[in-house]
């Protein structure tokens, strides 16, 4: 994508390439965005992203010179493929190489009025007009109506569903309202292949303020006044994190971005390093740089090989444009990248055992009697973060650590991204600043719960984490008070459920999970989650006993104590924090063998109603048991002796006459 | 030695088979180093489609790792395959949302009509089975994906519908663009 450009030796050269890229940019017309981040891709919509290169490099006189960009998620993924058209006055209002934006164009964005002006929010989400569920058939309509045309094509603009009304721009859905982008800034408006589309938004300008201007102490300094704490999940300060880093003994010095996302449930840092993989790179450079370190290393999920390509090719560009390697823009620091790929174990999101992976071992933690910042890989000073919190380092550093601050609650500053998935209306990837309550993230931007049904709890912090209940909707969302209530920020992932969610099976879900990907090293996890496990498995069996629930706190008061990492400490949570606010669902699980949710196989019937039943027989002839008896048009009667719960019925019935009671 | 040195290698997904020679081709990418010992055993497998037995001593050997070490690291992380892979992988995401959208059932449903364990491979060859932890795919759950090719909101009747075609010799791609019009002729009929 970039042009080929020597290596840049000056803060100076940077300035200078930036203005030749935005001058590039100022010569299009119109700019069409698709959207090719986790949720659209599956949809088809690199088809679509095709379908416009093809047509603009189409055959014949082009009256509109147009620049079609393949991006990184813009958020409403439950209506993708997304795709933007926006003209040139509808791009970056920041820009002194594009015209002004007319004053009424995306209006305010609620929430983020006092991040003022200097930092490209006004590209905060795409301009133009915003299309969803585009399909490769749709690109012709598109081109011709709205690229070369200028008009609208009604039928592919987002609905409301509440008001009927349709959306022109992504600033009138509800989705958008309250989202505040920081990390993810020019994700989904940046091509998330390109490193002029990085530069062009000032990218890479927060490097060449530290290299130019800044010592590293200055550097630590702004991000330790700015707040910043650890997106990984534990919330750390990341200043504190640096100073101890830096004040470390011991050379080489290495620097660590943790890219290995292994909550079920969270895929905002695939969406990160898909999107703006550059940003990573970036807030990467400026902490070895604060630290004293030259080597970093990105280790990846090797299930996200997108992302492991995006980060490959970013840092290769980065090298070969002189943002890595010797002598970063003339300033004499030194600093280079080496991607790792994971091998998919949870366990190496814990940085002791990330780090043994790193060194081509088998993924076990060590107890951190010594921090990692002191001795971590290869028994060097290590500074690890998560790919999150490097990416908010250059707006800090560009915009300051009083802007940065000034978002957010006293202690947890700035925002925080989440993946909204769940039995929520608008799935999605929202950036928020923290204290937003939860009913505001799941009402107010995910349009509340599916199919008319009512909340039930909100899952966060993957398998570390707990289930929050609906009592709890008007909580702010932050580090501090997510632990409070017995859950966990987490990387992020925000699950919602509804009232078919049996708490119990959930959380045995959970233990399950960690059983699988407990390493083995220490024996109260290794043990103590499986005869939890075991515990909730007869408990949603129907064969739960009294004194099971004191037995399970037991045992999770003994895990928080004694296992050897967080993996072990945290995996009682799920547990906890369910036992916490839905204490009646498991006993109603061991005294009346009951599942009020129905959700646990056995511990509810499937009754055919009379009234809703045509007699269709497609439920008898499918039943595996032959356990369903009825004429051809009369209401059909399901027998329990011989009915095994395999909810075949159900599936199979077209007039949802099955129902569980 | 300079950083840029050291950092001479980035690990990418290859792009093609190895050829004769295959496992030394392999060291010589990283640089002979014994700590980039996972990543070449990724390659091999991204080549080979598993990790073939000779291939991992011939890796110790070299690397004066021994193969109780190679063994270790192929056995704790789900990704490493010591068995040959079926003619098609289906990857199931056991998420927590596709978990809540009925992916166990789907999992029970794809073992019973295929007789493919979890993890493991059918008996006539054709499939491999291995359901990961989380694809990032969670606005599209509960997610399946066949030779690369996604297939989101599945239920144990479309994907078992959808494997018998892929079994009968039809491309994943064209089966998901059939899944895909009917679950948008679904859609639409729901609103209207």
């Amino acid at each position: 994508m970039s042009t080929v450009v020597s290596k840049l030796e000056s803060s100076r050269d940077l300035e200078e390439y930036r203005s030749e890229v935005c001058g590039r940019a100022a010569r299009v017309d119109c700019t069409v965005r698709v959207c090719c981040g986790p949720g659209c891709l599956p949809k088809g919509a690199a088809k679509v992203y095709d379908g416009f290169v093809a047509a603009a490099g189409g055959p014949g006189e082009k009256s509109v010179a147009v620049s079609s960009k393949l991006t990184g998620c813009q958020g409403l993924c439950e209506c993708g493929p997304i795709v933007t058209v926006s003209r040139l006055w509808e791009e970056r209002g920041d820009s002194p190489h594009l015209p002004e934006r007319p004053a009424t164009n995306l209006g305010s964005v609620p929430g983020c009025a006092q991040m003022g002006t200097g930092y490209p929010l006004g590209a905060f989400f795409p301009g133009g007009i915003f299309y969803q569920r585009v399909r490769p058939e749709d690109v012709a309509e598109i081109w011709r109506e709205s690229v070369e045309g200028g008009r609208v094509v009604e039928r592919l603009l987002y609905h409301d569903d509440k008001t009927g009304t349709a959306a022109r721009t992504a600033a009138e859905i509800p989705f958008y309202r309250g989202h505040c982008r920081v990390a993810l800034a020019l994700c989904g408006v940046a091509d998330a292949r390109s490193i002029d589309d990085y530069i062009a938004a000032r990218g890479y300008a927060a490097l060449a303020k530290v290299l130019a201007s800044m010592t590293p102490e200055d550097v630590m300094a702004e991000v330790t006044r700015s707040g910043l704490r650890g997106r990984g999940g534990g919330g750390f300060p990341t200043g504190k994190k640096w100073r101890s880093a830096r004040d470390a003994h011991g050379e080489p010095k290495y620097l660590i971005a943790n890219g290995d996302e292994g909550d079920p449930g969270a895929f905002m840092d695939r969406a990160l390093m898909e999107g703006v993989p550059h940003a990573v790179i970036e807030g990467m450079i400026i902490g070895g740089y604060a630290i004293g370190s030259s080597r970093g290393y990105i280790y990846v999920r090797n299930e996200y090989p997108i992302a492991v390509d995006r980060l490959h090719d970013a840092v290769l560009q980065a090298r070969r444009m002189g943002f890595l390697g010797e002598n970063i823009l003339g300033s004499g620091f030194s600093f280079d990248i080496r991607i790792n790929r994971g091998g998919g174990a949870f366990v190496c999101g814990e940085s002791t055992a990330l780090m043994a992976s790193l060194e081509g071992r088998v993924g076990e933690p060590r107890a951190k009697y010594i921090h990692t910042v002191e001795a971590g890989f290869h028994g060097k000073p290590s500074l690890l973060n998560n790919v999150e919190t490097w990416a908010n380092v250059p707006p800090i550093i560009l915009h300051g650590a009083d802007w940065f601050a000034a978002l957010g609650t006293p202690k947890s500053k700035g925002t925080k991204v989440f993946s909204l998935v769940g039995r929520v209306k608008n799935t999605g990837l929202v950036e928020v600043p923290m204290g937003m309550t939860l009913r505001q993230i799941i009402f107010d931007i995910g349009g509340g719960i599916r199919d008319e049904k009512s909340f039930k709890a909100v899952q966060t912090g993957g398998p570390s984490g707990g289930c929050i209940p609906a009592a709890c909707l008007d909580e702010p969302v932050d580090f501090d008070r997510l632990s409070e209530l017995g859950s966990m920020m987490g990387s992020g992932g925000m699950i919602v459920m509804d009232e078919d969610t049996c708490m119990v099976n959930l959380a045995r879900y959970f233990l399950r999970f960690l059983k699988e990907e407990s390493c083995g090293k220490c024996t109260p996890c290794r043990e103590g989650i499986a005869q939890m496990l075991h515990l909730l498995e007869e408990i949603t069996a129907g064969r739960g006993r009294p004194g099971d629930l004191e037995r399970l706190e037991q045992l999770a008061a003994l895990l928080e104590d004694t296992a050897l990492c967080a993996l072990g400490k945290t995996a009682a949570n799920p547990v906890l924090s369910t036992l916490r606010y839905f204490r009646g669902e498991y006993e109603a699980h061991i005294a009346q063998r009951h599942c009020p949710a129905k959700e646990c196989r056995g511990l509810f019937r499937y009754r055919i109603d009379a009234e809703a039943c045509t007699g269709c027989g497609v439920c008898r002839k499918k039943c595996p048991v032959d356990a369903i008896a009825g004429q051809r048009k009369e209401p059909h009667v399901i027998d329990d002796e011989k009915c095994t719960f395999c909810g075949t019925c159900r599936d199979v019935c077209r007039f949802a006459a099955v129902t569980r009671v | 030695m300079g950083p840029s040195e050291v950092h001479e290698q980035c690990s990418r997904r290859p792009q093609q088979a190895c050829g004769a020679n295959p496992v030394r081709r392999i060291i010589d990418r990283y640089g002979g180093e014994p700590e980039m010992l996972i990543p070449m055993m990724q390659d091999i497998q991204a080549a080979e489609g598993y990790l073939p037995r000779e291939h991992l001593r011939t890796l110790g050997q070299e690397l004066h790792v021994p193969l109780s070490r190679i063994y270790g690291v192929a056995t704790f992380y789900a990704s490493f395959r010591l068995q040959p892979k079926g003619e098609h992988t289906i990857t199931l995401c056991l998420g927590t949302v596709c978990y809540l959208k009925g992916a166990d059932r789907i999992r029970d449903a794809i073992r019973d009509e295929f007789q493919v364990p979890p993890g493991g491979t059918s008996p006539d060859g054709k499939f491999t089975f291995a359901p990961v932890n989380c694809l990032g795919a969670c606005a599209l759950a509960p997610v399946m994906v066949v030779d690369g090719e996604y297939f989101g909101g599945v239920s144990p009747a479309s994907v078992v519908d959808i494997l018998r075609k892929v079994a009968a010799g039809r491309q994943p791609a064209e089966c998901a663009a059939d899944a895909g019009n009917r679950q948008e002729e679904g859609r639409e009929a729901r609103e209207t």
